[in-house]
């Protein structure tokens, strides 16, 4: 009987229910598309901020510690250096997938043939790996420093043989020294000479300018520094951080474990450095912190204003609902009052008019949850180029948002069904 | 002890006094009749009878207990089994079919039982009708499905109000006659109409004015059958 009356309602008053259902499937599409967006988000405006650089910068436990004393960034190795037949562990630790990319630096100090200084950096452009894991992976500084401008010839490319005496010439040093694609320049380091031909000027912006960018092993050449490197600069997709994150930043040591375990398994930009740290001997990693906090405020703001829509969107849907409910009572107010009438608890007849918009918000969102998923990607697609991965939880949130913002919507005809007197309708009195 | 009992009834909205210190005994089985104009009170008292309302002054005893007394729950229990509900306009539920319409009082009162609900159909003569939706059926069977279905808990009393008020002569008389049917099965009706024809079918006859019982009435010759004037 039960099932007899909502089928009844149901299609009796199909226009309304499907109006409701309609309501509630805007609410439910704009809550799936920017839930999903919100949730994928993270990765997506990491991966747009990684065209700005490194995240997180690695260098031996003695240099950070006179770079922390003095104040000072980038201040040099004092002669300690770190292995580079570590570098595959980076992308062993928990987060591996979240290194994007990587690249080991190495600074030569040597001199060219008028007798002026010059640091030859030794580094990765596109260096091939596969790791254990069976992944593989290009790193190195042509995706690592992407804002690089070249104006001339072009990035040093490892895997076209192009490495041993090819170098880049950063654009002010090119220009003192009339250097050009094809030329060839003599730097002489400590422990070496090496003959350079240049295949690329590049523009960085900064004191890159005045530096010879070489291979890795061509630059350890110079100082014989054969498997030593200065500092490594990691690209990561992270977190924004929050109080634990800062408090763990501090000292991992002051979480309990429980608060451990979280911190460790979310991809704040501290846990990855300290997982760094766990696999480079007697490193430290640290965040730049100009990038992850820009990248913490970026994605902050932008996920608040998703919620935000979201919240909006479902007070819009809550008042349709309400409105529209409100009128099917309305409408119904005999046969609701008859119900009474006859025996009917206030429970029962309440049960009733919400099991049939419950069963109207199931349909109206799961076709919301299919469009919400179709207005996600056209999202991803217009803003990040990309598609939207469909997140798992996002299904439960939206089902549980959906029956709230239908009961919420009830309410008022619930209130009015509860008021309603049998012999008020029934007598019209 | 009466089944029914009005003790100084009073329903007053603001200055107006709907009921006025109505006194009223019914009896198991009686067949009572309660008239009067328009305003006159009659649907008031009706709601108060029905469990649909409560009296502002006085107490109404329904088999032993009273109902002035009760709160909206109790009062809904109450009306589910003691009262039957018969309305001038019907108030079929429209998608629901005859015989869902009977089985809709069984629901709210205990189980639905189809083959019962069929026999409260067959008593009223609609048992072919019975998969029939209101939509389909006259006036006077729609009626009868209302009379079916306020019969089907078998409650105590059968409370009608303006019964035939929506019914051509024919289908009044069929109406009436199964009222008949009801009483000598020794049902309690009460009937609240303005048709002298229909009130004087009964054993007694109130008459309500300005929410006062003016008169009362004993048929001397009551049969339970029709007499039409014309």
């Amino acid at each position: 009987m039960f099932i007899r009356m909502i089928g009844g309602t149901l299609f009796r008053q199909w226009k309304k229910m499907l109006m409701i259902a309609f309501t509630i499937a805007l609410g439910a599409s704009l809550a799936t598309a920017m839930l999903s967006v919100v949730l994928d988000v993270g990765d997506k405006v990491n991966q747009e901020l990684k065209t700005y650089g490194a995240n997180i910068t690695v260098v031996p436990k003695q240099a950070s510690v006179l770079n922390d004393l003095y104040d000072v960034e980038g201040g040099g190795s004092a002669g300690a250096y770190l292995k580079e037949e570590e570098l595959g562990k980076i992308k062993t630790i928990f987060w591996a997938f979240n290194i994007v990319d990587y690249a080991p630096f190495i600074n030569a100090n040597a001199t060219l043939d008028d007798g002026s200084d010059v640091t030859v950096v030794g580094s990765w452009f596109n260096h091939h790996m596969s790791l254990p894991t069976g992944e593989e992976l290009d790193a190195g500084i042509t995706s690592l420093r992407s804002w690089w401008e070249i104006k001339d010839g072009h990035w040093l490319d490892e895997q076209n043989g192009e490495d041993g005496n090819a170098c880049m010439v950063g654009s002010a040093l090119a220009e003192t020294r009339q250097l050009a694609q094809g030329d060839t320049i003599h730097v002489k380091g400590s422990a070496a000479d090496a003959d350079f031909t240049v295949v690329g000027v590049f523009e960085a912006g900064g004191e890159e300018d005045n530096q010879i960018f070489t291979s890795l092993d061509a630059a350890q050449a110079l100082d014989d520094l054969d498997g030593c490197i200065d500092s490594i600069e990691v690209s990561a997709l992270t977190t924004p951080d929050n109080e634990l994150a800062v408090k763990a930043a501090k000292d991992p040591k002051s979480l309990t474990i429980s608060q451990y375990e979280t911190w460790y398994c979310t991809a704040y930009v501290s846990s990855i450095c300290f997982q760094i740290q766990e696999v480079i001997t007697y490193s430290v990693a640290s965040p730049v912190r100009q990038v992850a906090d820009s990248e913490g405020a970026i994605l902050e703001k932008t996920q608040l204003l998703m919620l935000l829509i979201t919240l909006l969107s479902l007070i819009g849907a809550a008042l349709g609902i309400c409105n529209l409910v409100t009128a099917s009572v309305m409408e119904r107010s005999s046969e609701i009052g008859l119900m009474k009438a006859i025996g009917a608890y206030n429970g029962s007849v309440t049960g009733l008019v919400i099991t049939e918009i419950m069963i109207t918000a199931v349909f109206g969102g799961i076709a919301g949850f299919a469009a919400g998923f179709g207005f996600a990607q056209i999202i991803g697609r217009s803003v990040f180029g990309s598609a939207i991965t469909m997140r798992p939880m996002v299904i439960p949130i939206v089902a549980v948002l959906v029956a709230i913002v239908t009961l919420i919507g009830c309410i008022p005809a619930i209130r009015m069904l509860l008021r309603l007197e049998p012999a008020e309708v029934l007598h019209g009195r | 002890m009466s089944l029914l009992e009005l003790k100084h009834i009073y329903k007053i909205y603001g200055d107006l006094h709907a009921l006025d210190n109505v006194n009223l005994k019914v009896e198991k089985g009686e067949w009572l009749a309660i008239m009067g104009p328009s305003g006159s009170g009659k649907s008031t008292m009706m709601n108060i009878i029905g469990c649909m309302d409560k009296p502002s002054k006085g107490e109404v005893i329904l088999d032993g207990v009273d109902i002035a007394k009760e709160n909206a729950k109790s009062l809904t229990t109450i009306r589910r089994d003691k009262i039957g509900l018969i309305f001038q306009q019907f108030h079929l539920v429209n998608y629901l079919t005859a015989i869902e319409n009977v089985m809709l009082a069984q629901y709210y009162h205990s189980i639905p039982d189809e083959k019962e609900a069929l026999e409260a159909l067959d008593r009223v003569g609609l048992k072919d009708r019975a998969r029939h939706l209101p939509s389909q059926l006259s006036g006077g069977e729609q009626q009868r499905v209302c009379v079916a279905r306020a019969l089907i808990n078998h409650p105590e009393i059968i409370l009608a109000d303006e019964p035939t008020g929506n019914l051509d002569d024919k289908n009044e008389e069929i109406v009436v006659e199964l009222f008949r049917k009801l009483h000598e099965d020794g049902t309690t009706l009460i009937v609240v109409t303005h048709d002298p024809e229909v009130a004087e079918v009964a054993q007694r006859m109130v008459v309500l004015r300005s929410g006062k019982i003016s008169r009362e009435t004993v048929n001397e010759h009551f049969t339970g059958h029709i007499r039409f004037d014309n």
